[in-house]
């Protein structure tokens, strides 16, 4: 933190152009590090002001975000709209973008001779810029932001730790290779007293004794045992505050003004709804037939040792298991059987290798199963009212064969 | 059975509310939690998958709708491009304020769309409200460029505006994931419906010349007959629909009462299950099936979809069909034992007995050279065949009709490979 408020000062007081790049994974907070850093250096420049008024004649901030701005011209485009020159620009057609670029920056030196104005551009999604056309955004930022002309400071914000390999050799050569790592490394401990923290009502809200009796309440949800097991569980999983957030918020959203405090067993459902397998979900919704053409798949991955199978391979170990050993199936038609496997390529469990063209027939396309066998057996143990022949078939080895 | 309740919303919209939507209430109730009071920011995007037909679209439609939450309702699956996607939602924020200007909005990139968006936002008296922007079939949002999924997930950082995007979709985030990581929404499943919950809500369509007991123990039977094999609430209200005039037959004859369970079952038996393999299968439609009902007719008269296929061949091409089934099918090996009138000894190698398990008939058809076909033609054929012009024309007309397919380039040097693209059943009927 402070040394980005160091490198940020020097732009804006010294006139030093400066680049660097924030570096970390999702959610660690690199766009609220740097917003909280600029909003520091703001109060810091207008006390500045007030004191020294001929330096800064005013700073802006062109926010790019590499979501938005796919290629290089539109990022131009946008360049120009937030440093508000476009009537400047108007009809003027360019040879280049860096003579763009350069002519933008010209515009900007206001009457006083010993400073433009220092400009700070900020990259976020760093990695989708690099993928553009030569990238010759970058070249270009980080020409200007080593040679002497403008003050302008270039930050770049990703979560790709392979960023530097990336950029072209004359990007990197212009790049000041400072880097700042962000990563969640707080223990367990911190954990549960940034939990606390976030659970806690600020000390300025308007009903002091409900506040009061809440703040007491979660002291006391994380000295309770249950409390941190499930976030030792959230924990070992991801460090992410992001999920922590999640979890927090279901686990509140069963207040209401019948159960005003949070309880254990509230987190306790909130985590359990968290980290519930969506697969395994979706597998709770299927129809008996489908169930069956599935226990069928994994079968047949069991024997064949996970090659891919197709309709037809399918079918015939469906038909094995109902001459064999069901009681409670009907043995449907071929067609019926069909649309259930069809409905259950439409959810996407089951996945052909290749894109099925009009020429190949489609009861022999290839397919791969997305389900683990694991998965498979635990969602048949809550799956309702499953017969028990199906049951038994899928739990048997193939011994019968 | 929990009641609606939240401060922010009248408790008059919250009862109307709960009749509409029966079975769902605690999802309903969480939405409720989420969402909070009218301007307070909820959770950037909200993901909401679960089963076909489980009620998502008609669930969010409802709730935004008696709730009178400003919102903008857009099916991906309409809208397959980004643009139309865009301008779409776009459009609908203009029409959403209510004022009737509608000029044409022009909106190629999501850099424009997020300065319009900001734009028309600012021209609303929404009074902080949040904004939703909810997106059905979600998954068609993979295929279009790749930026657009990320940014969604994001538009409330992005634009700086209390707007929330709730995703609709049947398959689950797993596979929404972009390689990189993206900003993770909020994940809510709404369960299937329980077959305690398919009776209820398919019972309260009952039509009001008969008791609901009555059309109860309709549903009954009715779900006796599929729910093994489809749970989707759609297909089996439509089902449902169709087959109620011939239950009610036996009472409207006068044969029976109705409390008389037995004739009524043994009456409308046969009839479901035949409407499993035609109505279910889509081969014929609801019309017809009705028309059906009203004469009685036999099952011979069901002209389906896929009797359409069977088509008349000449009499060389019928030949030709089974000559390219056998060769599709059967091992290069087996050929000379077949069809050669003093055949030698078949030496097992170990080579078959490793792929006996995978029989030909399961791994589909192999494709097989144009003289392989004509021998074998040959040897079927009782009278003598002159490879004339019209068998080769015969032949290019099967693949027209899709029957054979071709296999690789058209100028191949060795002579054109020929693939069998039709089951076993056909085969039988046409040897007939």
């Amino acid at each position: 933190h402070s040394h980005l408020l160091e490198l940020l000062k020097r732009t804006t007081v010294h006139g030093e152009s400066n680049s660097a790049l924030i570096i970390g994974p999702r959610g660690s907070g690199k766009t609220t590090l740097l917003n909280h850093v600029l909003k520091d250096l703001r109060e810091m420049n207008q006390v500045r002001e007030n004191l020294l008024e001929v330096h800064l004649n005013g700073k802006k901030n062109p926010f790019l975000s590499g979501l938005l701005q796919t290629n290089d011209k539109v990022a131009l485009k946008e360049i120009t709209r937030q440093l508000q020159l476009e009537n400047v620009v108007g009809d003027k057609v360019f040879g280049s973008f860096a003579e763009n670029l350069a002519f933008l920056l010209e515009a900007l030196r206001r009457g006083n001779r010993s400073s433009s104005c220092p400009i700070l551009f900020v990259l976020d999604e760093f990695d989708l810029f690099v993928h553009h056309k030569n990238q010759t955004l970058l070249y270009n930022l980080f020409d200007i932001s080593q040679s002497a002309q403008t003050p302008v400071t270039v930050i770049g914000l990703t979560c790709r730790q392979d960023i530097l390999e990336l950029l072209e050799k004359r990007v990197k050569s212009r790049f000041s290779h400072r880097q700042i790592y962000l990563m969640n490394s707080f223990d367990f401990k911190e954990y549960i007293k940034i939990f606390k923290k976030q659970l806690s009502l600020p000390a300025e809200f308007p009903n002091e004794a409900f506040a009061q009796k809440w703040n007491n309440n979660v002291q006391h949800l994380s000295e309770d045992k249950t409390v941190q097991d499930v976030l030792q569980r959230l924990f070992h999983r991801t460090k992410d505050l992001r999920s922590l957030h999640l979890l927090l918020v279901l686990a509140v959203s069963a207040v209401t003004v019948h159960h005003p405090l949070p309880t254990a067993a509230d987190l306790q459902e909130a985590s359990r709804q968290h980290s519930s397998d969506s697969r395994a979900n979706i597998v709770h919704g299927l129809s008996v037939l489908e169930i069956c053409l599935i226990i069928a798949m994994k079968h047949l991955n069991e024997v064949y040792d996970g090659e891919p199978f197709n309709f037809q391979m399918v079918y015939n170990e469906f038909q094995k298991f109902i001459q064999r050993k069901a009681h409670s199936m009907y043995n449907f038609e071929k067609p019926v059987v069909m649309k259930a496997f069809e409905h259950l390529l439409q959810l996407e469990l089951v996945q052909p290798l290749e894109r099925p063209s009009a020429r190949a027939q489609r009861e022999f396309l290839l397919m791969k199963l997305l389900l683990d066998s694991s998965q498979i057996m635990e969602a048949l143990q809550v799956y309702p009212n499953c017969p028990t022949d199906v049951k038994q078939w899928a739990a048997s080895s193939l011994s019968w064969l | 059975m929990p009641n609606l309740e939240h401060p922010a919303y009248p408790a008059a919209d919250l009862a109307r509310l709960e009749s509409l939507v029966p079975c769902r209430e605690s999802q309903v109730s969480m939405l409720l939690s989420i969402f909070g009071e009218r301007q307070q920011f909820s959770f950037p995007s909200i993901f909401i998958y679960g089963h076909t037909s489980s009620g998502k679209t008609y669930v969010m439609q409802t709730l935004l709708t008696t709730l009178q939450l400003p919102h903008v309702f857009v099916n991906c699956v309409e809208h397959f491009t980004s643009r139309l996607l865009l301008e779409e939602i776009l459009i609908q924020l203009q029409n959403c304020s209510g004022t009737e200007q509608t000029s044409p909005v022009h909106c190629d990139t999501l850099n424009d769309f997020v300065r319009l968006f900001k734009q028309a936002l600012a021209s609303q008296e929404l009074q902080d409200q949040t904004l939703y922007i909810v997106l059905d079939r979600a998954e068609q949002l993979r295929e279009m460029e790749a930026n657009i999924l990320p940014a969604f997930l994001r538009l409330q950082e992005l634009t700086d505006r209390n707007v929330t995007v709730v995703l609709l979709s049947e398959i689950v985030w797993e596979l929404f994931r972009p390689n990189v990581g993206c900003f993770e929404p909020f994940t809510m499943y709404f369960p299937d419906y329980s077959i305690g919950h398919l009776q209820k809500i398919l019972s309260q369509n009952h039509p009001p010349e008969y008791s609901a007991d009555f059309y109860a123990a309709y549903i009954n039977i009715l779900l006796g007959v599929f729910y093994m094999v489809c749970r989707d609430l759609k297909e089996l209200q439509h089902l449902a629909a169709l087959n109620f005039a011939k239950y009610c037959e036996p009472v409207v004859r006068g044969e029976a009462n109705e409390r008389d369970t037995r004739k009524l079952w043994k009456n409308i038996e046969p009839h479901l299950k035949k409407a499993m393999q035609t109505v279910y299968l889509r081969e014929i439609s609801s019309s017809q099936w009705e028309r059906l009902q009203q004469d009685g007719g036999e099952p011979g008269q069901l002209k389906g979809l896929s009797a359409h296929t069977h088509v008349e061949l000449p009499y060389y091409s019928k030949f030709l069909l089974i000559a390219a089934y056998l060769a599709s099918y059967n091992p290069v090996r087996t050929d000379k034992r077949f069809f050669l009138k003093h055949h030698g000894k078949i030496r097992k190698t170990n080579f078959m007995k490793k792929h006996e398990k995978t029989s030909n008939h399961l791994l589909g058809p192999k494709p097989f050279p144009l003289d392989r076909l004509l021998a074998i033609l040959y040897s079927i054929v009782d009278n003598r065949v002159a490879p004339t012009a019209n068998i080769f024309s015969q032949i290019t007309s099967l693949v027209t009709l899709q029957l054979l397919s071709m296999v690789g380039q058209h100028d191949q040097l060795d002579g054109p490979r020929y693939k069998c693209t039709v089951s076993l059943d056909f085969i039988r009927t046409i040897a007939r």
